[in-house]
């Protein structure tokens, strides 16, 4: 069971406290985007193994959603961070490929 | 026989007796017996049946690895099967039963299995029972189903209560031994906080009946110091009788504590588990003793030699007069030197070896044993006891040079470092060629959130031998677990007595060319009855993975989970593959290391806590008044509320139709209420729901519907606006704190930038749906506030105050009549509806349930969340285009109706169906169309969505998704019913009642 | 008006520690920019205390404000002060852009006494409640057993804990049951 720091309310506490939101920094479309923006929108998600970045809800905490870098291979997580922002942080960045040497952000392996 | 040495015992309180019975026999132990040692000192050698064949079995082990000793404990509610007899501490008044047999131990008819042995090798079920096909239902299930299972469920109830614990430290150290003592004491040395569990009720692990010094002391003195330096530090937590069960990810154990198994009936609970997060875990759980693979080592009497030591050292019993030892390494002797010191005879020792044993080989020849080497045992003979061996070359065939009587064999193929905790977030194992076993693979450590190792193993879980070993291990394990979480260590480690041994030689079959009928003989699992010859016919029928072959001999899958048999039926299918054996690898080994009980998992959750029931301010009134529940959710509501013998459909027609000709009350108070206020609230707003809300005026309330980013309904509500900065959302009962989340989400992760503030305020009221043509009077009585047509019109809301309790009055309707809902502080909600309850009296006023509720809306063709959607329905199929705002550029959902599928004419579209008998429909029912579908089943052109009895109308109404539906009106479609018959419906309208609404605006 | 009747009505158990019903308690949800003067102004106007720190809770007499969240408070004041406490900080708050609102009744509120607080605690939340890890002032949101709750350690070694009302019954149930006698742990020495 995973333990994970919310950066909302800075505690670290384990995985029931928390609630998976899917994948993060995903671009909504919506009226007047073409079929292929939308169906990508809503259906074509990233299935890394390896490094990923996805939304969690501390649900039975503070209630907020923030971000956590993980890998779904190790269940490593490289750090987490607030929601309200398009891209992974470069400190996110730099705690990523400080483990794994060569990643790039939106490669997905 | 076994029996009672006359002194000796070290665990043993001598001075009081214990009673307690086995299979209906009163017999005696002492204070510090296990179930196994008293049985065996009562002379109770045979203690169960095997699983597949009956054999007799007696106890094997003296610990948690014990795969024959098997009892049912307790009674009545206290029941228990499976329970291993070395692992139950004797009580006054234990109770124990053997299994699997019938009609008794002795004489089991089962037992005739093992005479058919040589027709029922691995896999014999699958070939046998799989033809011809029909028989498997009719025949092999039921008598597969008949004969299967080990031990016997308990009945209903169990009285005993059970809970979690959470922890969290620096270090758990699993395992109370030697090496578990150093290691834990290094690491608390250093700082660090520091938790040490052991399974059984003693310290100290099995060091004490090995023998050796710790800096010149016995080691037991050792033990008993350290355990008081440990119990000083008020950074450690000891905990006896509390295993380690788990290692899960990111430091995660479970500790399983039998608090109370020894005393039944206390006030304690009976288990704790305990849920650790730790920063570091060390494994200091020991080694298993192998057995030895040779014909007849399943009689009872053949026991590993370390259990016929701890027998004999720590509880006084000898297994039998004469004991022969046979081994492959050095550590039997000690059994044997032991025995012979307690004045035991030991006609030989058996060593498999060619060249012998060391030092101890010579200390027991010293005493007078006769040591065979190069011999091992061809046959044990004997049937529910050992009477004597045959024994052989070990380099044989299995040819009899010798038999020599005796009563008990002390076996040993050497041990098996406890690898399981390690084993079971992902640590990885190396073959110990010299040990012939599996160790950690110190480069690849379960890895915790940082990507961290954090599993550290000590002492003989390493790989460690002699105590000098197991100590210096132990200490540098516990002191680099404390250095990896930021103490600092210090200190050396404690000197521990060496004791050099000769090189153990590996012996996976004795002999070694032993012939089919000697390997047929030949237990690998004891349990589970697989022999050698079942692992080498999987190996030839092409069983080459080791989860294969373990699944199809069933190898390693009893209730010890191989903890014996593992390493030697992997050496068997190696040699039967002919590669070496880190190329066959181990089974997966998966938590947890012995069972754990099921009510320890399910903690508190059991009983009035199994899970949170919610209840209004109004239950108790409900309760009070025969309300039949049902679940919405966590919420239990009335369903209705039957009066007298009524059953539940009169009692629902009664609310209905009171409700419509006088007065009805309905507890409202789950409906979920959410606040969104902020300069941006309308905006929102308009995102949420399909229609345009930013225009709703204070003061009034508009219905509305919300939809997910797919466009599928997923709620719907009365949304009222407080004033020109706030809404209030009412949504489904369900949907509160979903909805609540949803807007959380869309705030929060896109729209982060928006000023709006949301909170849920779903239970800070209580709420009260008054319905019914007298329902303005009755509220007029308890107000002098004004809320006639005028001053609120029909989906208007105000501020009143109402039996002197402050509320919001809204003006909605969801039953078709003219009605309100009042709305006040949750802790004035039964007073409010007392006040109802008593205003309502002279108009004869009815509480009525979910049920009425649900029929007066579908009279009235109200949708409902759930009923007529399902997460595949978009308001367009509802016919809900009024609710869909033009105007707006955007709304969740919006872009995702504008795709082809949804917008395709042929989807179903919700009528109104009439039963031409007047009947109600089957829920769910479909409307078959002409023809076949590739699967061959009946076309279908529409399915039932609601249907009730209307006692409004005094027939059957429905309401259903139909394909082309709202342009077929009048057409009659045919709903085949499980029966075999056919309900004939007319699509109509889907307002069957007031279909101007003169009711409601009343 | 009758009195308010809280979803516990009194209850009280006395185990390994004493779980009880705290009564009805103004509670107000205050949302808004929390670093922001206006709202340390206001709060201070209103309940008398400062902003609490980051998972903190500050009493006062009569009242408390808890940290909820970076862009929440849970300000505590008597049942009856409850809609002056609001008008208090509407008026302060006038023109900014925050939610105050009445949430007393939507609570149960639940003290947790007595040598075995911590313990009883520990065995339905998943926090670390050894007096090295959770001291006085901190205040913490989370789930206990299968519901959310949060809680807060005064000066006295009483837990004040908060959970919604319609399951006050199930938490009071929860906390007697890990209170019961016999079900000592010893951890925190």
């Amino acid at each position: 069971m995973l333990i994970l720091t919310c950066p909302c309310c800075g505690v670290t506490a384990e995985e029931t406290e928390f609630h998976q939101g899917g994948e993060a920094h995903l671009t909504r479309h919506g009226p007047g985007a073409s079929e292929e923006e939308f169906h990508t929108y809503l259906f074509a998600k990233e299935n890394p193994k390896g490094v990923h970045f996805e939304r969690w809800r501390h649900n039975n905490g503070c209630g907020k959603w923030f971000h956590a870098a993980r890998d779904t291979v190790t269940l490593e997580v490289y750090g987490t961070y607030s929601a309200q922002t398009l891209e992974p942080p470069q400190v996110i960045r730099d705690a990523i490929t400080a483990k794994r040497p060569g990643w790039r952000w939106r490669e997905f392996a | 026989m076994s029996t009672r040495l006359a002194t000796g015992g070290r665990r043993l309180d001598r001075g009081r007796a214990q009673e307690f019975t086995f299979n209906g026999k009163r017999m005696q132990g002492h204070p510090g017996d296990t179930l196994a040692s008293a049985l065996l000192a009562n002379g109770q050698m045979l203690m169960g049946r095997s699983f597949k064949y009956h054999r007799p079995r007696g106890v094997v082990a003296s610990g948690a690895e014990e795969p024959n000793a098997l009892v049912g404990l307790g009674e009545g509610t206290r029941f228990e099967p499976n329970q291993r007899a070395t692992t139950t501490e004797l009580f006054d008044g234990l109770v124990a039963v053997s299994q699997n047999h019938w009609p008794s131990l002795e004489t089991d008819i089962g037992a005739v299995n093992t005479h058919f042995a040589r027709f029922l090798p691995a896999g014999f079920y699958y070939k046998m029972f799989i033809h011809p096909r029909p028989f498997w239902k009719h025949v092999y299930e039921p008598f597969i189903r008949q004969s299967a299972g080990l031990g016997k469920a308990p009945n209903p109830g169990d009285p005993d209560r059970y809970e979690h614990f959470y922890y969290f430290c620096d270090v758990l150290v699993v395992g109370g031994g030697v090496a578990g003592l150093q290691s834990a004491l290094a690491a608390a040395e250093a700082g660090a906080k520091v938790m040490l569990i052991e399974q059984t009720a003693h310290w100290g692990g099995r060091a004490p009946v090995d023998g050796g010094e710790v800096d010149g002391h016995p080691v037991e003195d050792w033990i008993d110091a350290t355990i008081a330096k440990l119990q000083d530090m008020p950074n450690v937590t000891l905990r006896t009788r509390c295993m380690g069960a788990g290692v899960y990810d990111h430091g995660y154990a479970l500790g399983y504590e039998r608090v109370a198994d020894h005393t039944p009936g206390s006030d304690a609970p009976r288990h704790r588990l305990w849920r650790i997060r730790a920063g570091q875990i060390v494994t200091a759980t020991g080694a298993i003793e192998r057995p030895l693979s040779f014909a007849g080592n399943d009689i009872p009497g053949v026991m590993l030699a370390s259990a016929v030591r701890d027998y004999a050292v720590d509880y006084g019993v000898s297994i039998g007069d004469r004991t022969v030892v046979v081994t492959n390494n050095d550590d039997a002797y000690r059994t044997a030197i032991t025995l012979k010191k307690l004045g035991l005879e030991i006609p030989a020792i058996l060593d498999a070896r060619q060249q012998g044993g060391g030092a101890l080989a010579e200390e027991a020849r010293a005493l007078g044993i006769r040591i065979e080497n190069g011999k091992g045992i061809a046959k044990v003979k004997g049937g529910k006891h050992v009477t004597g061996v045959a024994i052989c070359a070990q380099a044989g065939e299995g040819a009899a040079l010798e038999e020599i009587a005796c009563e008990a064999v002390a076996m040993s193929g050497g041990w098996s470092p406890v690898v399981h905790l390690w084993s079971h977030c992902g640590g990885k194992l190396i073959w110990d060629e010299a040990q012939a076993h599996f160790r950690p693979d110190p480069e690849n450590p379960p890895r915790g959130a940082q990507g961290e190792g954090f599993v550290l193993p000590a002492g003989s879980a390493n790989g460690a031998g002699d105590l000098a070993g197991v100590l210096n291990d132990a200490h540098a394990a516990g002191q680099a677990a404390a250095k990896a979480t930021g103490a600092k260590p210090k200190g050396k480690a404690p000197q521990g007595s060496a004791s050099p041994e000769a090189p153990m030689q590996p012996v996976w079959l004795m002999p070694q060319g032993a012939g089919y009928k000697l390997r047929l003989k030949a237990w690998l699992d004891y349990q589970n009855d697989v022999k050698v010859s079942d692992v080498q016919l999987a190996a030839r029928e092409g069983y080459e993975s080791v989860e294969h072959a373990k699944r199809y001999t069933t190898l390693g899958m009893a209730t010890d989970q191989g903890k014996l048999s593992n390493i030697n039926g992997l050496a068997i299918l190696s040699d039967a593959l002919g590669q070496p054996i880190p190329q066959t690898g181990t089974t997966t080994f998966r938590p947890p290391y012995t069972p754990i009980s099921l009510s320890s998992i399910a903690g508190e959750a059991t009983k009035a806590n199994f899970q949170p029931i919610r209840k209004t301010p109004m239950q108790g009134w409900h309760e009070a008044n025969g309300a039949d529940f049902e679940p919405v959710g966590q919420w239990r509501r009335p369903y209705c509320f039957p009066k007298g013998e009524e059953g539940r459909h009169e009692a629902v027609n009664r609310e209905i139709t009171q409700t419509r000709d006088s007065l009805g009350v309905l507890d409202a108070s789950t409906l979920g209420k959410i606040i969104v206020k902020g300069p941006d609230a309308g905006r929102f707003m308009d995102m949420l729901y399909t229609n345009m809300m930013s225009t709703l005026k204070p003061g009034r309330c508009r219905y509305g519907l919300m939809c997910n980013e797919n466009g599928f309904l997923m709620d719907d509500g009365v949304v009222a606006r407080l004033d020109e900065d706030t809404f209030l959302c009412h949504t489904t009962t369900g949907g509160a704190e979903s909805i609540h989340g949803h807007m959380e989400e869309w705030l929060q992760t896109e729209w982060w930038d928006w000023k709006v503030y949301t909170a849920n305020v779903t239970e800070q009221y209580a709420q009260v749906g008054v319905a019914g043509p007298n329902s303005r009077k009755v509220i007029e009585k308890l107000t002098d506030d004004d809320i006639s047509a005028d001053a609120l019109a029909f989906m208007g809301w105000t501020g009143i105050t109402v039996a002197g309790i402050p509320a919001r009055v809204f003006r909605i309707s969801f039953a078709g009549e003219l009605s309100f809902e009042l709305s006040v502080p949750a802790s004035h909600g039964r007073a409010l509806w007392d006040a109802l309850m008593e205003a309502g009296s002279e108009y004869g006023v009815m509480p009525y349930g979910t049920e009425a509720m649900h029929v007066m809306r579908a009279e009235k063709g109200f949708i409902m969340i759930g009923d007529e959607t399902d997460g595949t329905v978009i308001p367009q199929d509802l016919n809900m285009q009024w609710a869909i705002s033009k105007k707006k550029e955007d709304y969740l959902g919006k872009r995702a109706q504008e795709r082809s599928h949804m917008a395709d004419p042929n989807r179903w579209k919700l009528v109104g169906l009439e039963t031409l008998d007047g009947s109600a429909l089957p829920d769910g029912a479909y409307a078959t169309a002409e023809g076949h579908n590739a699967n061959g089943q009946r076309n279908v052109q529409g399915r039932v969505t609601s249907t009730y009895h209307s006692p409004t109308l005094g027939r059957g109404i429905a309401m259903g998704l139909v394909l082309h539906g709202p342009n077929r009106m009048g057409e009659v479609l045919e709903f085949p019913t499980v029966d075999g018959g056919i309900i004939k419906a007319k699509i109509v309208d889907q307002v069957f009642y007031d279909k101007d609404g003169e009711k409601q605006n009343g | 008006m009758a009195e308010p009747v809280t979803a516990l009505n009194g209850a009280r158990f006395e185990g390994i520690a004493t779980i009880e019903d705290a009564g009805p308690t103004g509670m107000i949800t205050l949302r808004g920019d929390l670093a922001s003067k206006e709202v340390k102004a206001a709060v201070k106007k209103a309940v008398g205390l400062d902003i609490p720190g980051q998972r903190a809770a500050l009493g006062g007499k009569e009242t408390a404000a808890l940290w909820m969240s970076p862009d929440e408070l849970l300000l505590m004041c008597p049942y009856d002060k409850v809609a002056e406490t609001i008008a208090t900080l509407d008026a302060a708050l006038e023109g900014q852009h925050f939610l105050a609102v009445n949430v007393s009744d939507a609570r149960s509120f639940l003290r947790i006494s007595g040598g075995g607080a911590r313990e009883v605690l520990a065995k339905l939340c998943p926090v670390d409640l050894s007096p090295d890890a959770f001291a006085p002032g901190m205040f913490r949101r989370t789930r206990m057993a299968q519901v959310p709750a949060a809680f807060w350690l005064d000066e006295g070694g009483t837990f004040h804990l908060v959970c919604f009302r319609s399951v006050g019954e199930y938490a009071f149930n929860l906390l007697k049951t890990a209170a019961l006698s016999g079900g000592e742990v010893g951890v925190y020495g």
